[in-house]
């Protein structure tokens, strides 16, 4: 069978679930029925909650994970919890969401049971009649196809985005829910989390904006920094940016758009010297239309992009300022 | 306190792949590497929490013998001494026989603190810091945006997706793996370089062979999902042409 690992917090569904078990399915045809059926387990006090949504899903059934240490992430509880499932149901794959929570906790349960962990993955296919999965490498530069190494479960996580929760096939009646039994040893629980708190109140919000001409490491130094401002007002942008340039305080935090910042969806985007990393991609792969200029021709951002100039940001921005300011 | 920081080597970001003669690796020959962005700011955090509570940074590399390249530069920007686990099969293992080949050597350490950075920029595993932790029982946490060291007890600040972060507090010895933006870099200074080439870089051999726990079958250049229009011509006749398309075309000016 598979397992799906669900991710709630306080009782919300984390959407990603949704695109997991899409990925779980495709998995399911990729491996043969037999590698079946599709178990989602949810854990910690909000599970009951968003059990009914996940029941909904063309699965085999939903486990609901809730004990005394569950009621706030932590990876030490949630190792023992998620372990804990995968030993009373003898999965095939363990099936994760590329989240923050599952890179924090994944690795370490692939560790304690000493089994492969493929992170990351944006496809299952079949390779020799068994199951292989692609996931980037070198920063999206290669796909590669890995097969895991050793005895099954093998654990799988599917970035974010790389499966559509509008694709989740969903049963003709709901699926049984039941209540796993799980127990945590709470001693054993070393990270005290305190609640989450958003740094400070965003000023800037750029979901809203039409358009958002975004720069990246490509602008070289902070003093090039106008080139881009002077781009965003010829084209009534509002100007957004990768991590490294608000990593180096060129720009607001809150002006960095991707999975630690700002997600966008504006009629156009301009990524102007940005490579393309799937971590900037994921806040802006909404945008209507996506415009990248960068001097790299393999660059990843040209494979989401619609229109592209290769081409040096120092010659191509300026050249567009003067034909935006022409009419 | 005593500080290790681990260090992988990866091709430069300008580097463009070329792929080996059966297309599972990469040509090696032709790659120029350097330090992986987040493990300079995990030696940077290192060296910050020297200066405040004393002690030493050891950095911590396995890989090949090219990897003494960023061995040396880390020593450079000021990290007091080395271990080096060497062996030419661990240049392509991944996260989880990279923490193999490195937990004998580190746990005869005894570490108060262990800084990895949160992913590697060539294989992007995001695993070998929690595995290593699991390896030497110590607690992790993932993603620190800061670090507070108060006596024998940890509070780190964690980032949580879309600009939330979370404050966590764990007991030492402990593992973290740090995020880019964590702080301002230094840069190696001259005087550093030449007291780096003085600083010892003990070579421990791998505790049996290279195990990766996963197969690379292929390797290639990524499918597109999008059918790009590239623009071509001089830069005045580039931007001419864009901005009449995203006029005419896309219709989005
Ligand atoms: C957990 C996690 C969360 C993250 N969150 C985010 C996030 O929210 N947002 C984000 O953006 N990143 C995020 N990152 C970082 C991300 O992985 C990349 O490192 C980052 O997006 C790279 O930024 P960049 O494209 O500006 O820089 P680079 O990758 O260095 O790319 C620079 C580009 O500029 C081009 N270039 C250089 N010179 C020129 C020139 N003269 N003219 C034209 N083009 C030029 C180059 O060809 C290159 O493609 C995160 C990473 C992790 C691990
Ligand atoms: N071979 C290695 N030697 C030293 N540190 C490593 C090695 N491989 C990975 N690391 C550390 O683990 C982090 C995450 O790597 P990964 O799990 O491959 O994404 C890196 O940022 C490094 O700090």
């Amino acid at each position: 069978m598979i397992l799906v690992v669900a991710e709630q917090h306080d009782g919300k569904l984390n959407r990603a679930s949704l695109e997991a078990i899409a990925g779980a399915q495709e998995l399911l045809t990729a491996a043969g029925a037999s590698a079946g059926p599709i178990t989602v387990v949810v854990a910690g006090n909000g599970a009951s909650r968003v059990a009914g949504d996940l029941a909904a899903a063309d699965v085999g059934g939903v486990l609901t994970a809730d004990a005394d240490g569950l009621s706030d992430y932590t990876p030490d509880a949630w190792v023992q919890a998620i372990r804990q499932v995968i030993d009373q149901t003898s999965p095939q794959y363990v099936i994760f969401p590329h989240t923050y929570q599952t890179r924090d906790y994944a690795p370490a349960l692939a560790a304690t049971i000493d089994r492969a962990l493929i992170t990351d993955v944006i496809g299952v296919k079949q390779v020799g009649g068994a199951a292989a999965f692609s996931r980037p490498m070198f920063q999206g530069k290669l796909t590669a196809d890995v097969a895991p190494v050793g005895d099954a479960p093998f654990l799988i996580t599917f970035q974010i985005g790389a499966f559509r929760a509008d694709a989740m096939k969903r049963g003709a009646s709901a699926a049984a829910v039941s209540q796993a039994n799980v127990t945590i040893d709470a001693a054993a629980i070393r990270q005290k989390p305190e609640a989450p708190f958003q740094e400070a109140k965003q000023a800037v919000d750029l979901s809203q904006a039409e358009r958002i001409v975004a720069v990246g490491r490509g602008i070289k130094t902070q003093e090039n920094i106008p080139i881009a401002e002077k781009l965003a007002k010829a084209f009534g942008a509002e100007l957004a940016a990768s991590r490294p340039i608000c990593d180096n305080g060129w720009l607001p935090m809150e002006r960095q758009i991707g999975s630690s910042g700002q997600t966008v969806a504006p009629k156009l985007y301009v990524a102007l010297g940005i490579s393309g990393a799937i971590q900037h991609l994921v806040g802006m792969k909404g945008a209507r239309i996506i415009v990248a200029i960068n001097k790299d021709a393999e660059a990843p951002i040209f494979e989401v992009a619609d229109y592209g100039i290769q081409g040096d940001i120092f010659e191509i921005a300026p050249a567009l300022v003067a034909e935006l300011e022409k009419s | 306190m005593k500080i290790a920081v681990c260090i992988k080597q990866v091709p430069t970001r300008e580097w463009q792949p070329r792929l080996n003669a059966d297309k599972t690796w990469i040509r090696e020959q032709d790659v120029s590497y350097e330090m992986n962005e987040p493990d300079a700011y995990a030696l940077e955090e290192s060296l910050r929490l020297r200066e405040k509570h004393g002690g030493e940074v050891v950095v911590c590399s396995a890989g090949p013998t090219r990897v003494q390249q960023v061995i040396r530069e880390a020593l450079a920007r000021g990290a007091d001494r080395a271990i080096h686990v060497e062996d030419a099969a661990l240049g392509a293992a991944d996260a989880y026989a990279a923490a193999a080949a490195l937990a004998p050597a580190m746990a005869e350490e005894q570490f108060d603190l262990i800084l990895t950075g949160l992913q590697s920029d060539d294989q992007g595993h995001a695993q070998f810091g929690p595995v290593l932790a699991t390896r030497l029982n110590v607690p992790h946490s993932t993603i620190i945006m800061e670090v507070l060291v108060d006596g024998q007890s940890l509070r780190v600040k964690r980032e949580l997706e879309g600009g939330w972060f979370q404050h966590i507090a764990m007991p030492l010895p402990a593992l973290l793996t740090i995020q880019s933006g964590i702080n301002q870099l230094r840069y190696a200074t001259l005087k550093g370089i030449m007291a780096a080439k003085k600083k010892e870089i003990k070579k421990v051999a791998t505790p049996g062979a290279v195990a990766s726990r996963q197969k690379v079958l292929a390797l290639y250049a990524p499918t597109k999902s999008k059918q790009t229009t590239m623009i071509g011509g001089s830069p005045a006749e580039a931007a001419k042409e864009l901005v009449k398309r995203l006029r005419e075309e896309a219709r989005v000016l």
